[in-house]
């Protein structure tokens, strides 16, 4: 097996779905692309007017890679592709992309869940919201832990 | 010396990024735990009000792990990315 692509970026700018496909279907041998962007969601309730996201730099790069790399090796992807924004993020921008490349759809299908259930528990990253009646850190959800449990993660 | 982080919801509490503290010889994190408790009242019930996780040298570790000078800790909430 070729060595896998492993691409993980942590930062303030916006991401190009359409680049980061690109680069995934260049993937020798490739034969499925599965991308998955996460967005800051505002459903109306809370009137959020924009999102904080605070990390530990340094860690948040290492635990995405080690997720990454656990990916390849469970799922046999050939590639995958992180990118997780921080700083002020506004309703409807895009937080997070997660990018994979593999021969089949099972596993580029099954290795996008795999890297997001983890990332959503494991890598060093905290939102608080600003709101229009004040601000709160957003707490971790019992049902991101029950998510990652499925892997067996510890 | 150990250097400490503290991060988010912690970091804003306790009005403290970073601070240094003198250890001359191995201990466990919760030892570590305990003299940054013993700082304030303040600290006393920001520790024990709020739920934790804490990483040695950049990996998520128990409270059992042993700390070595020159190490760096973290104490943050759980997280919250994607």
């Amino acid at each position: 097996m070729d060595k896998p692509l492993i691409k993980i970026t942590v930062q303030t700018e916006d991401f190009s779905l359409a680049d980061e496909y690109q680069l995934l279907a260049n993937t020798p041998g490739c034969g499925a692309v599965l991308t998955f962007s996460g967005l800051v969601r505002d459903d109306g309730s809370t009137q959020l007017q924009s999102l904080e996201l605070e990390h530990y730099p340094g860690m948040t790069e290492q635990a995405l890679t080690d997720i990454a790399l656990l990916a390849v090796a469970r799922f046999k992807v050939k590639a995958v592709t992180l990118i997780h924004r921080i700083g002020t993020l506004t309703p409807q921008q895009q937080i997070v992309l997660v990018g994979v490349a593999s021969s089949h759809r099972r596993e580029a299908f099954q290795a996008g869940e795999f890297i997001m259930d983890y990332l959503k528990t494991k890598a060093p990253l905290w939102k608080k919201q600003h709101l229009a009646t004040g601000s709160d850190w957003v707490d971790a959800k019992h049902t991101d832990a029950e998510c990652a449990k499925r892997w067996d993660l510890s | 010396m150990i250097k400490i982080l503290f991060f988010a919801a912690l970091r804003e509490r306790l009005q403290c990024r970073e601070l240094q503290l003198a250890i001359t010889q191995p201990c466990q994190m919760q030892d570590v735990l305990k003299q940054l408790q013993q700082q304030s009242e303040k600290w006393q019930q920001v520790f024990s009000e709020q739920q934790l996780l804490c990483a040695l040298n950049q990996q998520i570790c128990s409270l059992n792990t042993l700390v070595h000078p020159g190490d760096e800790l973290a104490f943050f909430p759980p997280v919250t990315g994607g």
